[in-house]
């Protein structure tokens, strides 16, 4: 099935663009979009392990599945100002 | 009042109002474009948000705070899109029968903001580099968009 990706932030900047269509086996997880991703757009992959994906607006974890028709993005690290270490 | 906005944000009507006869306290934090950060200069910021999901985990939280806290009224307002130096990019004011409770929820509020909600910041920094702040990322320098 193909899943539409949106990306945003530094996700979107390294991608070069707001969104992404990845073609996958159903059923596929979290994880097996990650792969496809880095496959599909290697400049995205130095951000994928920190990066959260939310499927319709919720987090979701590695092992979730995506269900057809979802609404499906990729959630960089979040700062609105990070308080120094 | 729960708002992502691309305009100016008049702190002060935001904190008139959570004010509530039934509250004894008024706790209002503003997140405002800070100029140094480690030494370096920052010239402008930008803010970008996943609206919707953005929208949704601000109300989330408020409903969470509301559980913890005896809250009588709060608000929460971020801004997106270009800021300058100075500009106010976030408020958070809650009102609450006391004062501890008030900070507290205020404090909680805007940490957990910083963690879940889904917006970013980008460093447009005064030597004429930029990036988006993803914290645990070392994204390097990043190519121009």
């Amino acid at each position: 099935m193909q899943v539409a990706v949106q990306l945003f932030a530094g996700a979107r900047q390294f991608a070069g663009k707001a969104s992404v269509i990845v073609e996958l086996i159903e059923p596929c997880t979290i994880a097996n979009l990650k792969t496809a991703l880095a496959l599909a757009i290697p400049a995205l992959a130095p951000l994928l392990p920190s990066t959260r994906f939310a499927i319709n607006m919720e987090y979701a974890s590695d092992d979730d599945t995506i269900p057809q028709g979802a609404e499906v993005a990729a959630i960089p690290p979040v700062s609105g100002g990070s308080e120094p270490r | 009042m729960i708002a992502i906005t691309r305009e100016p944000i008049d702190h002060a009507a935001i904190t008139e109002s959570v004010r509530s006869n039934l509250a004894g306290a008024v706790c209002s934090f503003l997140g405002t474009v800070r100029e140094l950060t480690q030494g370096k200069q920052t010239s402008s910021l930008e803010y970008e948000a996943y609206p919707a999901m953005a929208l949704k985990k601000l109300e989330e939280l408020a409903v969470e705070a509301r559980h913890r806290w005896p809250i009588v009224t709060l608000a929460i307002v971020h801004r997106v899109g270009p800021l300058e130096l100075g500009e106010i990019a976030v408020v958070v004011a809650v009102s609450c029968p006391h004062r501890g409770e008030s900070f507290e929820a205020c404090k909680w509020l805007m940490d957990t903001i910083k963690e879940v909600v889904p917006i970013w910041k980008r460093e447009l920094w005064a030597d004429g580099t930029e990036e988006w702040v993803h914290p645990g990322v070392a994204t390097g320098p990043a190519p121009v968009e």
